[in-house]
């Protein structure tokens, strides 16, 4: 019988040299004969353990990792072909490992189990069911499913997303547009690329059920540059798909009709922002609108148009398929289902963590990601990327919730966690975000283009020790001009970091030379 | 409780942040505790200052579309979180708005802060100095101190460009507002501007970093009027400080008609900045009238009266009274010997409507013949003959706002974006919102090429088929049933209609069958006619390459057949409208420049209307329709027309078969020409008499639109009368009273004599600030809109349009054809912008070449060509270009050296002798010297310049 092998493919385990290992297995097997089908399947999110080896095996897929070319020698020898093998890098089956077992994997239930671009795989794992779930609603009840099931935009700002819906099916017009914002810039982050490049099918089906439930015949996903891997990936997918009936002019026999193509940034933080990514969508510079008016009644081109982020679209397969209320029944308070958090960081088991919100974020930090790298103490967090605020000791027992983390000043955004042991400098960390600012910022509204030159400028005042007191006075100002002047939530946010370090870590904002002392 | 609906009583002065909302619904709300109503979708900033409230901003203005960069205009709206910035922040019912709190005084102090941290503090040496809005800013939100020091990254070493000859770019001012790069695309439409780099590094940039003179830059001076600060400042403020008052008039340049605030320093105009309250411009300004002024105080200008015996002698300086005597006496002379009849005088398109009044009624009353023409012979007079006929009136049907409603634009032998800037840019704006471009144009004109338009179709047909173009257009719409039936019923001559009905059907007419002539696809003809018909909106634009034509009144009566058979007449959106090529082209046709009308197209031989001239004028009218310029010259060449008086105008350059022009002008006896350079013409003269610029005169101009616009005087006239002046002593002294002692009083005549003008008086355009005419007691405030009801000859009358061939076709002697146009930053025959640094854009005319017929003849960039036709050989330098389709070769004629009318022949229009300039059979190949006439030419000016001394006192620097 032929024996399964999956390498991964994606860029996390492609940049630890999954290739040459799968080449290399692929060697062995033509040369000793051996019966195999190397599979280059996505990853399953398990970071620390790539580039993980799996292979199936009666009772199930037993994972191998971190697999290093150098380790191959040794696995073949010690009986890889033969399915059942003990090693030291051998963690057993796959779904017993607790950093998986212990996730509620909902989006991203398929991932890393197949080739990402097999449409049969696909399939026979619930593919396109949301979808024919969908063809059968009229609009207006598709948009009440996503109503019902509490998902709000996972982009970060976590607007309920059947309200942007459905202020997009009301909108009259003779041509709306469904919008995927996948220029996934946060630090930490990798949720996305996730979706693309392991699972892209499920973010087509997504798109194809916005654009029937708004009425939109054309979608684009705005695909980051620096993500060469995903953009073949979708653009492969897209033409399987289209081949398929999936896109296209008659979507599966239905009549009706859904185009979809990637376009790819041009390496600008700010284009995540949905306004300034439409203006880069639209062939002009990425400078942020003012709103109103919204996108979603003069979005791209002027037309009505849905921008959601990869995650929320990748979510509606299930929510359509398994039901809004199977969505819904996921997570605390007013933030329903789940949330694909990414540890990364000074993070000893790196990798993607789905959960239902509520978790507290030191049962994610430690229960999922084991702690620090370094095995040091923890000593500050940042979620929700580069503007989320860095949090003390004292706030990591806040439940994983959208209020909760507003009631402390912090943001969940798009779920990345980067944490820091302590021997970071949480001085430098506030510098830095205002030096992202710097070099991020479009430059259009005057608080960030350059309040946050000034900014840095005033911090390494402070930390070189000059008038240190009237200069935190400054910086105090600084950050609220920029936070009540700023146009979008760049400026906006940029100071939320900064204010956390100055409130929580004011030590490490000290003068340097005082601190030395 | 406060209300605003009409925009009229708005000062256009003031700047109310963001445009109006045009929305009907009207909105409640309270600023600062004061109850404001407004129209829906007007910003809480305008709301404002409609108040009277005045929110600090710097990047907002009310010409551009709110952007919200600077953050300065933030309030406080109950019910709502936070800052918004009042200037993108739509009204809403009920909205409470606080403009003046603790927090937003702090936010607005801080952001003004962070400005002055980047921004040099030189204010009093600095050239905006008392006309800085950051200076007004800072000072309005009580900034005091600066906390981040000056010694962070700032931009303050940022290299000036100078490359503009009219306006300088300090980088190191800039607060990065992009008013500039927002008015050169919303206003301008142009996009050169764009903002390089981001963040703190965004810094305005021409093109792709280029120099502004090596960009895409038209140089029509909307960035640099945006601009709060002196980064894009006028060279001229930068060097002779800030003006002291202003003036409102109208730019002497072209048939826009741009209304300027004239800034000045005592008689001195620092800069021309276009005046928001201009009906015409809203505020807006090409390179010639914006910066172009140069010319009106230049070395070369005439500054005293001048006379000779014959055109070998010296020039003599002498007084007025002498000049005016010497030129009465030799008219009488002339008259004496020769007949009444052998005298005339020429009125220009470029003086005000009284001053060509004032010569018409001297030729006719004082003359005692109706030989008055105007240069409106050589290039809209087939537009007079033409809508006269078919739509009962010699004007424009439109208002050029009316384009902002037009949903499918055909622009025909014109060229907007040279010859009418600032309405291209109008007109542009629209093609940005979607409505659709048709241009029938031998070349490829840049309209084409507008930024972000929508779509556009381009008939390139060949010089001297219009008509079949046309023909061709109307025969779809007839034969495909395309026609506004129930405008055709109501509105237009039944008889008429079937004849042309039946004519225009003939399979003859077939884009089709004309596809051989037209050369143009019959497809693309055929689309053409369905989304000009099917617009719902279809307006007509045509300039000078409908009219100068051997067919050119049938080409203009074609367009109004064709508007009226698909109902295009009579509302906003619509129209046939000619583009007028210079600044008073329709006032001296309304003015009765016309051998066979008097003014308001009141026929000679009409004994109504002539008697009521007689009665006012005190004199017997002759009832015979007198000479044609054409017609002049054949009998000054003949002998029979011995004297002329041309006021304003050059017609040795800028008409055509120059050789032809030349022997008539040496046959005259008596040339007077009155002036403000030392033109062409006046090389020929024996009276040379100082004109006025508009700058030094009071008077109207009625642009393309029938908008009478005032003439200000801002400077008094450089050699002491003003052109009305002129004539007046003139008549006088050949025996005619005449005695005005204000223009006004002359329209004062014009209106009591002009059915069209009854209601016109100075009064009237000082309350309204412009009017268009007909404005009598029927249109007591003007006509915006023309045949809205019905036609001035009741019902509009179809004219039947037969295709004639020209006789200039092209053989194997002179197989390419050659056709003439103009070029932005030069005007006409370049007499004023040949005096001022737009040279620096087109300092010689070029013979532009299809790369086919360079290749057929060896012909390189730069190579000196010889152009031969049936009437003449000049010589041009050539450039390969692909705008024209090959078999056609174009030129611009802006240098008398250049000889572009040694060629054109004397070929004309059938009904109104409008000169044939567009179509020239011609043949080119590569030489390496002058052609004969250039070096004839040359010696000639050479001569007749020794033979002008400068008169005294004139100062030897160029004026600004």
């Amino acid at each position: 019988m032929t024996l399964q092998i999956f390498v991964p493919s994606d860029t996390t385990a492609c940049s630890l040299g999954a290739d040459a290992i799968a080449a290399a297995i692929e060697l062995a097997a033509a040369q000793s004969g051996a019966d195999i089908e190397l599979i280059r399947n996505g990853s399953r999110g398990l970071f620390w353990l790539e580039p993980m080896v799996e292979v199936e095996t009666p009772a199930g897929r037993v994972a191998y990792g971190p697999v290093e070319i150098s380790d191959v020698h040794g696995l073949l020898k010690a009986g890889l072909f033969d399915g059942n093998v003990e090693h030291p890098l051998c963690g057993g089956l796959t779904e017993e490992i607790p950093f998986l077992k212990n996730q509620q994997r909902v989006t991203f239930a398929r991932l890393g189990l197949g080739d990402p671009l097999s449409l049969e795989h696909y399939l026979a794992h619930d593919g396109f069911r949301g979808l024919q779930q969908a063809l059968s609603l009229r609009p207006a009840d598709m948009v009440q499913q996503v109503m019902d099931s509490g998902l709000r935009g996972r982009g970060g700002a976590a607007f309920p997303t059947g309200i942007k819906w459905k202020t997009v099916l009301d909108a009259e017009a003779d041509q709306k547009y469904i919008v995927c914002n996948a220029d996934e810039g946060d630090s930490g982050t990798f949720a996305d690329r996730l979706v693309m490049e392991c699972d892209p099918y499920m973010l087509i089906e997504g798109m194809v059920i916005a654009g029937l439930a708004v009425g939109a015949n054309q979608g684009y996903i705005y695909l980051r540059s620096e993500y060469p891997l995903a953009q073949r990936i979708m653009d492969e997918a897209i033409v399987r798909a289209r081949a398929a009936g999936y896109v296209g002019a008659n979507i599966c026999g239905s009549g009706r009709q859904f185009e979809l193509e990637v376009r790819l940034g041009a390496g600008a933080y700010i284009c995540g922002e949905e306004t300034a990514l439409l203006e880069s969508l639209e062939g002009k510079r990425g400078m942020v609108r003012a709103k109103p008016p919204l996108p979603a009644l003069k979005g791209l081109f002027a037309k009505p148009t849905v921008v959601n982020n990869v995650l929320s679209l990748a979510a509606l397969p299930f929510i359509f398929d398994k039901g809004a209320q199977a969505y819904a029944d996921l997570g605390m308070g007013r933030s329903r289902g789940t949330l694909p958090f990414q540890l990364a960081g000074n993070v000893r088991q790196g990798g993607l963590v789905e959960l239902a919100f509520g978790v507290s974020l030191r049962e994610l930090m430690e229960d999922f990601g084991g702690g620090t790298f370094t095995g040091r103490p923890l000593k500050a967090v940042q979620v929700g990327g580069p503007l989320g605020a860095y949090l003390p000791e004292s706030q990591w027992d806040t439940p994983l919730d959208y209020e909760a983390f507003a009631a402390i000043g912090a943001v969940l955004g798009h779920g990345g966690v980067v944490m820091f042991d302590d021997t970071v400098d949480m001085g430098e960390q506030a510098r830095f975000s205002m030096e992202f600012c710097v070099v991020e910022s479009c430059g259009k509204c005057t608080p960030c283009r350059i309040g946050s030159t000034r900014g840095v400028e005033v911090i390494d005042k402070i930390r070189s020790g000059q008038q240190p007191e009237a200069n935190l006075a400054l910086l105090d100002e600084l950050c609220t001009t920029m936070i009540d002047g700023s146009l979008c939530a760049m400026g906006g946010m940029t100071p939320f970091p900064v204010q956390s370090v100055m409130k929580y870590f004011a030590d490490d904002l000290r003068p340097l030379a005082d601190r030395e002392r | 409780m406060i209300q605003y609906f009409d925009p009229k009583k708005l000062d256009p002065n003031k700047d109310l942040g963001t445009p109006p909302s045009l929305s009907t619904e009207l909105v409640s709300l309270a600023i600062d505790g004061r109850e404001i109503i407004v129209p829906e979708g007007t910003s809480v900033l305008r709301a404002a200052a409609l108040a009277g409230i005045n929110i600090p901003k710097l990047c907002a203005s009310d010409n551009l579309e709110a952007f919200g960069s600077c953050r300065l205009c933030a309030v406080q709206i109950e019910g709502r979180k936070g800052f918004p910035a009042s200037c993108t922040t739509p009204v809403a019912e009920g909205m409470q708005v606080s403009t003046q709190t603790e927090p937003v005084a702090k936010l607005r102090r801080n952001i003004m802060e962070l400005y002055i941290s980047d921004h040099p503090l030189d204010c009093l040496t600095c050239p905006a100095n008392g006309d800085c809005e950051l200076q007004d800013m800072a000072g309005a939100v009580g900034l005091r101190e600066v906390r981040y020091g000056f010694d962070g990254e700032n931009h303050l070493h940022a290299e000036k460009d100078e490359s503009n000859p009219y306006f300088s770019f300090d980088p190191s001012k800039c607060i990065v507002c992009s008013r500039c790069v927002r008015a050169c695309e919303e206003v301008q439409g142009t996009f050169a501007l764009t903002i390089d780099g981001r963040g703190f590094d965004s810094k305005v940039s021409a093109g792709a970093n280029d120099s502004f003179m090596d960009s895409d830059c038209v140089s029509c001076g909307a960035c640099v009027q945006a601009c709060p600060t002196s980064t894009l400042m006028e060279k001229s403020v930068i060097e002779q400080g800030q003006p002291e008052h202003s003036v409102v008039t109208t730019c002497a340049y072209c048939g826009v008609g741009c209304s300027f605030k004239a800034e000045m320093k005592g008689n001195e105009v620092i800069r021309m900045v276009p005046y928001k309250g201009g009906d015409a411009n809203h505020g807006h300004s090409c390179v010639k009238g914006r910066f172009a002024f140069g010319y009106a105080t230049h070395k070369d200008r005439v500054r005293s009266p001048m006379i000779r015996d014959s055109i070998d002698q010296p020039w003599q300086e002498v007084s007025w009274e002498q000049a005016i005597s010497f030129a009465a006496k030799r008219l009488k002379d002339v008259q004496a010997k020769y007949g009444r009849e052998s005298i005339g005088g020429i009125t220009s398109s470029r003086c005000t409507n009284e001053e060509t009044y004032l010569v018409q009624k001297l030729v006719r009353a004082a003359f005692g013949n109706n030989n008055t023409d105007t240069c409106a012979r050589v290039c809209h007079s087939p537009t007079g003959y033409g809508l006269k006929t078919t739509l009962g009136e010699s004007a424009g049907t439109q208002t050029f706002d009316s384009v902002m409603k037009a949903d499918c634009i055909v622009v025909i032998g014109a060229n907007p974006t040279d010859a009418h800037p600032v309405f291209a840019s109008q007109l542009r704006r629209r093609l940005r919102q979607g409505a659709e471009l048709i241009v029938i144009d031998p070349r490829k004109i840049d309209l084409l090429k507008t930024p972000h338009m929508g779509k556009g179709m381009h008939l390139p047909l060949r010089p001297g088929t219009n008509v079949t173009i046309i023909n061709a257009l109307a025969h779809v719409v007839v034969t495909e049933g395309l026609e506004d039936k129930n405008f055709v019923a109501t509105r237009c001559d039944e008889k008429a209609y079937q004849a042309w009905r039946k004519f225009i059907s003939e399979p003859r007419h077939s884009p089709e069958v004309l596809e051989e002539i037209t050369g143009v696809a019959a497809e693309d003809v055929r689309n053409a006619a369905r989304a000009y018909a099917n617009a719902g909106n279809g307006a007509i634009y045509y300039g000078l390459g409908v009219t100068e034509h051997s067919q050119g009144s049938t080409m203009v009566m074609g367009i109004a057949n064709l508007a009226m058979a698909t109902g295009n007449i009579g509302r906003e959106g619509v129209g046939v409208n000619p583009l007028r090529g210079q600044n008073n082209v329709q006032g001296s046709c309304d003015m009765g420049s016309f051998p066979h009308e008097l003014p308001g197209y009141q026929h000679v031989s009409d004994v109504v209307a002539r008697s009521r001239f007689e009665s006012a004028w005190g004199v017997v009218l002759d009832d015979e329709p007198g000479l044609r310029i054409p017609n002049m010259f054949d009998a000054a060449i003949a002998g029979s027309f011995k004297a002329l008086y041309v006021q304003g105008e050059d017609i040795a350059q800028s008409d055509p078969n120059t050789q032809h022009v030349e022997s008539a002008l040496r046959a005259l006896d008596c040339l007077i020409v009155q002036d403000i350079f030392l033109n062409e013409t006046a090389k020929f003269a024996h009276v040379l008499l100082p004109g006025s610029t508009f700058l030094e005169k009071n008077g109207t101009f009625t642009n393309a639109e029938r908008r009478i616009n005032r003439v200000r005087k801002v400077m008094p006239a450089i050699a002491g009368k003003e052109d009305w002046e002129v004539t007046v002593d003139l008549a006088n002294a050949l025996g005619y009273p005449m005695n005005y002692q204000h223009p006004s009083e002359i329209m004062d005549e014009i209106a009591q004599l002009t059915p069209s003008f009854n209601g016109v008086s100075y009064a009237k355009l000082e309350e309204q600030g412009s009017i268009q005419w007909p404005c009598n007691a029927e249109h007591p405030n003007g006509t915006p809109t023309m045949h809205e009801v019905d036609f001035p000859i009741g019902k509009g009358q179809f004219a039947i349009t037969e295709y004639v061939a020209t006789s200039e076709k092209t053989n194997r002697r002179f197989p390419l054809l050659l056709t003439t146009g103009r070029i932005l930053s030069q005007y006409n025959v370049g007499a004023q912008t040949r005096r001022t640094a737009n040279q620096q854009w087109h300092d010689e005319d070029v013979l532009e070449v299809h790369p086919h017929d360079a290749e057929l003849r060896g012909i390189h960039d730069g190579d000196w060509l010889g152009i031969s036709s049936r009437a003449g050989q000049t010589v041009l330098r050539a450039r390969v270009s692909e705008r024209m389709l090959p078999g056609v070769v174009y030129t611009t004629f802006h240098h008398p050296g250049s000889g572009a009318n040694v060629i054109t022949t004397d070929n004309s229009d059938w009904a109104t002798n409008c000169p044939e300039y567009k179509v020239t059979a011609v043949q080119v190949e590569k030489v390496s010297q002058p052609s004969e006439w250039q070096r004839q030419f040359k010696a000639f000016d050479e001569r007749q310049r020794k033979l002008y001394r400068k008169p005294k006192g004139a100062p030897e620097h160029v004026g600004r």
